[in-house]
């Protein structure tokens, strides 16, 4: 039954799904995953501050982006944030954004709010004497905290962390909204291009399925070696 | 002046209970004192006063003539020359040794690499552990994590070394190891004040033995004394009970 299939399709297009696609979406991932890492620690700190102000705020924001489906901030921000530049830098016009830097900007942001829960739990793993013994040393709020809390919060959470970098490399697929080329993108275009559908969606989901599997393989074997030794 | 002033402190949790009541106790400088008491006396409690890791509500605590409750006081700065060992060591578990030695000694005392290594590797061959300063705190036993844990303290050049039960998370094949390097300091001429039930050790080096319960300070007297006749009911049965193993 595969007589009128054309997987030769596939062979053709395979430069342009990697070296368009696919570096799309992995730099993508990447740099989101490393930017909502950041403001998720922020945020989790935040969270687990004196400050009932900034806790407020944090938990505010995180409930706000858990509660939106991803599409709906993909699409508002890239109609938003050329606004929101044009404010900030005062233009006469909306700012230009590309594709990638308003998917950018709206992945670390939507994924910060993910990164905070699980470096919140990280935080709030390490045994109170540590925060202890590091002020009793001298050190103060910031010292402890870039020193002692957070080598071993990052440490305990590598798995967890890499795993929700696992779900958003899948999820940057969506940037398909925005007829963007990411991996996915780029297969939808080959496939209407050549009328191919079948072919390239199958093709595109055992690229998906072999990198994502293989990824949290790696990260089960990263977790039994990087455990610290208590 | 003494270098630990406690004077009238209490402290609540919360609005009911009164952990500390209107404790009042004085430090000299090269003396060795003993806390002894019930488990949930408020000696922990009390001896993270004196370091400001835990508030207090009334009552003022001066180190070394400093008001920890000024608000002027700089707090960390004040913690760096006091050293503090706690009863589950809480060495830096992602740091080698020589890294949970040296961290306080440049970010605080803005001492040098080379500086804060020499002092971390002599302290280390002080307490007999020189060849494992390039381990992880995981790779030692309890003893040894608690000798590194002392080492650490000591790195800062503290005035006064307060520990909270140092040898009771211990085994006991390793609590002569970690006492032997207490007793060494008591009689250097250290300032100590000690949470312990070690009584051989407080009869060996300490000058005063302080009892508490219930938040209270019940007797603060001469080792020789406190020993020959503790003049409380309370402090005669909790001796009665710990040295009757
Ligand atoms: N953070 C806290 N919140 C409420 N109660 C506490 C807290 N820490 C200690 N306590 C209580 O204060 C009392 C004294 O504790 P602690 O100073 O640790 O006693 P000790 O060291 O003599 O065993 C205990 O009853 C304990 O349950
Ligand atoms: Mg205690």
């Amino acid at each position: 039954m595969f007589t009128a299939f054309d997987f030769d399709v596939i062979l053709r297009s395979l430069p342009y799904l990697f070296w368009d696609g696919m570096t799309f979406t992995l730099m993508l991932t990447a740099l989101s995953a490393l930017g909502g890492l950041v403001l998720g620690t922020l945020l989790a700190l935040m969270r687990l501050s004196n400050l009932p102000i900034l806790g407020a705020v944090a938990t505010g924001y995180v409930n706000l982006m858990r509660s939106l489906p991803l599409v709906l901030v993909i699409f508002w921000f890239y109609f938003l944030v050329p606004y929101i530049g044009q404010i900030i830098t005062g233009a006469e016009r909306p700012v230009l954004v590309g594709g990638f830097a308003s998917a950018l900007i709206t992945f670390t942001l939507f994924e910060a709010a993910y990164f905070s829960e699980i470096m919140r739990a990280g935080i709030q793993s390490i045994p109170k004497g540590q925060v202890s013994a590091g002020y009793a040393l001298g050190l103060n709020y910031r010292q402890v905290t870039s020193y002692i809390v957070l080598p071993q919060a990052l440490r305990n959470m590598l798995p967890v962390i890499l795993t929700q970098a696992i779900v958003l490399f899948q999820d940057t697929s969506l940037v398909y909204v925005l007829s963007i080329t990411d991996f996915l993108g780029a297969a939808s275009k080959v496939a209407q291009r050549d009328g191919r559908l079948i072919e390239m969606y199958l093709f595109a989901a055992l690229v998906y399925f072999l990198i994502s599997f293989a990824a949290s393989r790696l990260v089960r074997h990263l977790q039994t070696k990087t455990a610290i030794i208590r | 002046m003494p270098m630990i002033e406690i004077n009238a402190v209490s402290k609540w949790y919360g609005p009911q209970f009164q952990v500390l009541k209107d404790c009042t106790t004085a430090i000299e400088k090269g003396e060795v004192v003993v806390v002894c008491g019930p488990s949930g006396s408020g000696k922990s409690t009390l001896i993270k006063c004196v370091n400001a890791l835990e508030p207090f509500q009334a009552g003022t605590i001066r180190v070394d003539g400093i008001n920890l409750a000024d608000p002027s006081t700089d707090l960390p700065k004040l913690r760096a020359r006091i050293g503090m060992v706690f009863q589950h060591f809480e060495l830096f578990p992602h740091l080698k040794i020589t890294e949970n030695l040296c961290l306080a000694q440049e970010k605080v005392l803005g001492r040098s690499r080379d500086e804060a290594m020499s002092r971390a590797m002599s302290l280390l061959d002080r307490v007999g552990l020189r060849e494992h300063a390039h381990k992880f705190p995981g790779q030692l036993s309890g003893g040894q994590q608690q000798r590194v844990a002392i080492a650490r303290a000591l790195a800062m050049d503290p005035i006064a070394m307060l520990f909270d039960e140092p040898t009771s998370a211990l085994d006991p094949e390793m609590i002569t190891e970690v006492l032997d390097v207490m007793v060494e300091l008591a009689r250097e001429g250290m300032t100590m004040m000690v949470v312990t039930h070690e009584m051989g050790f407080a009869r060996k080096v300490a000058h005063r033995v302080i009892f508490m319960d219930k938040g209270e300070i019940i007797e603060d007297r001469p080792k020789d004394e406190f020993f020959g006749t503790p003049r409380s009911e309370r402090a005669q049965i909790f001796l009665s009970k710990i040295l009757a193993h």
